[in-house]
């Protein structure tokens, strides 16, 4: 268990500023998550922090100590990759005693921790076979066993679900949380994947060309965004950007809202030209515009909206967020 | 059903067709050299049948009239010498152009593998100053030493494009769970090589054993020369071709090669195909 810290932290590939200046403090048993698009320097944050890159510029402190100049395997780190790396020449019991056996732990050892990781992730009865042979979640459990067994300082994670079918993530994600908890490890999550960030995550980074563009809890980097390009990336659909008044009115989807359902509270009034509606079942989206904007409305009222024709919504004033057009800052009242 | 007996005949007929083609020249060898002379040489004879009894007149004059044990040994000796050493350079190079030399791996690669293009029929002359001036003519060593020049470059190449094939993830797990670069390489990088290993390994014996020019060139004493060089050069006299032994030679040289391929037929395909860990 520890603590990390990043000060300045930089690095540049040929001239690509990959990571730009971060400064980012993580707290002992935490689960931080990095979000952001492809290209956002949020793998090489973490490959710098597991010793994998040397940094350009800047300090890596883990539990206390400058690591910056250590090899990865003196950093008290472990990590699942996004392929999960198995070995696929050794067993699933080889892959996980590994880190143990190059250390030169004790058979005996070996086996009891070995033995705990595999019930901690029940993939005990696996032990025998071969990567090659266990299937894609549990091959998952098995890099994540094998991350556990050495009982690491900082567990480094890289997208390790996005291999994953859509059904096992949800239950993978559930788990992941549950354990994670149970040895409370500190941690440090990259995906791209904003419902796995905002399911898992104590505090969310969100990166976006080599620099964090706000850090704090799901809720406030939903509901409370600092600017244009967190508002914009965090949601599904996106948050509806509007010009007014010489600034940008941003609001959820879900803010957005048939006028039938806001009929007398505090509320712009808006006329929408419905283009198409999705049905999803349990709630609906309305495509269409607003004046000469493109909005999403995201509704689970039973009504009917024909298409091509306007229909009056209305959003909230206490889900308006307002930017500056020029720096894209949120600019609070 | 016709249509399944049709596709049957068409899988068979085919298999059929490389089998012949494959296993003729071996039927055609072992019945040479048990052929007597005069039956090989009769134009009204059945060529692909013993027309005579068959004799073993043939292997005696291969055995007990020229040193073909002997150019076996050397082949295997300096088949053996050459594959220690190829492997030797082969892999550490080819390991280093693949993951640490970044874009310059690429030209280098493909650099190395030119050299491989330059034939030994303009190489020989240039080299056989270098053997002469090293004082290696007429000894085995000279081969040992001239063969790597060709076997190292193609194994590289082979390799390189192997090693480049085993993600770099894994690597760097094994850094990550512990290890330094050279125990990632030991514990991780190399078993999974094996199939491209013996691949090279394979190869570059191959190339060895069927070697003719530069063995030609440098070894003048029966007591030096390879299978390829020491068939050709005791058993075609002037213009006598002493079929028979030729043949019987060739067969049982030929042998522990298809042997050590079938052996490793899988390895060596999974090898060139990089099957293994691709996945």
């Amino acid at each position: 268990m520890a603590n990390v810290q990043l000060a300045g932290i930089k690095k540049h590939f040929e001239g690509v500023k990959a990571v730009d200046g971060i400064d980012l403090e993580i707290a002992d048993g935490e689960f931080l998550v990095l979000l952001g698009p492809s290209g956002s320097g949020k793998t090489t944050l973490m490959r710098l922090v597991a010793g994998l890159e040397k940094p350009t510029g800047g300090h890596i402190v883990i539990d206390g100590a400058v690591v910056n100049d250590l090899p990865p395997r003196d950093r008290g780190i472990a990590m699942v990759f996004q392929s999960y790396a198995l070995y696929p020449h050794k067993t699933v019991f080889g892959n996980i005693s590994f880190p143990l056996t190059v250390e030169g732990m004790p058979r005996e050892d070996i086996k009891k921790k070995v033995a705990w990781a595999a019930g901690l992730l029940g993939i005990g009865h696996l032990l025998d076979r071969m990567p090659a042979h266990v299937s894609g979640g549990e091959r998952q459990r098995v890099a994540i066993a094998r991350a556990l067994v050495r009982r690491p300082k900082v567990l480094l994670m890289d997208e390790p679900l996005s291999n994953l079918d859509a059904k096992v993530r949800h239950t993978a994600r559930e788990e992941l949380k549950l354990f994670q908890r149970e040895i409370n490890v500190t941690t440090i999550y990259v995906t791209h994947d904003q419902a796995e960030a905002m399911g898992l995550g104590d505090r969310i980074a969100v990166m976006h060309e080599g620099t964090i563009r706000q850090i704090g809890t799901p809720d406030s980097i939903y509901n409370d965004p600092a600017n244009m390009f967190v508002a914009g990336f965090v949601g599904i659909p996106p948050m509806n950007f509007m010009e007014q008044d010489g600034m940008i009115v941003g609001f959820r989807p879900e803010a957005l809202l048939p006028a039938e359902a806001l009929p007398d509270k505090d509320c712009m009034r808006l006329r929408l030209l419905v283009e198409r509606v999705e049905d999803l079942g349990s709630h609906r989206l309305v495509y269409g515009t607003i004046g000469k904007d493109k909005v999403i409305a995201n509704h689970s009222l039973r009504l009917n909206l024909p298409e091509g024709e306007e229909h009056e919504f209305a959003v909230c004033s206490q889900e308006v967020r307002r930017f500056d057009p020029k720096t894209g800052v949120r600019v609070r009242p | 059903m016709l249509k399944k007996i049709f596709s049957k005949s068409y899988f068979y007929g085919g298999l059929g067709v490389f089998l012949v083609f494959s296993a003729a020249p071996f039927y055609i060898m072992l019945i040479t050299m048990f052929k007597r002379s005069h039956d090989l040489f009769g134009p009204t004879n059945n060529p692909f049948w013993l027309n005579e009894a068959p004799t073993l007149e043939h292997l005696d004059l291969l055995f007990n009239q020229t040193l073909f044990p002997r150019f076996l040994l050397n082949t295997f000796l300096v088949g053996l010498a050459v594959v220690v050493i190829t492997v030797l350079l082969a892999v550490p190079a080819a390991i280093s152009l693949a993951r640490l030399a970044g874009r310059w791996g690429e030209s280098v690669g493909i650099g190395i593998f030119l050299t491989y293009l330059i034939p030994p029929t303009l190489l020989f002359i240039p080299l056989s100053r270098v053997v002469s001036f090293l004082g290696l003519q007429n000894s085995l060593w000279s081969l040992v030493l001239v063969y790597p020049t060709f076997t190292v470059p193609f194994c590289t190449w082979l390799l390189m494009s192997f090693f480049k094939s085993i993600p770099k993830d894994i690597e760097e797990q094994a850094l990550v769970d512990g290890c330094s670069r050279i125990g990632a390489m030991a514990r991780v990088l190399l078993p999974l090589s094996v199939p491209g290993i013996i691949t090279v390994v394979v190869f570059s014996f191959t190339l060895v054993a069927h070697e003719y020019i530069y063995a030609l060139s440098f070894i003048q004493d029966s007591a030096n020369k390879t299978i390829g060089i020491g068939m050709t050069t005791e058993l075609v006299r002037g213009d006598v071709f002493y079929w028979g032994a030729l043949m019987g030679g060739a067969l049982i040289a030929s042998i522990p090669v298809a042997v050590l391929y079938t052996i490793f037929l899988d390895r060596i395909i999974s090898g060139m195909t990089m099957s293994d860990v691709r996945r």
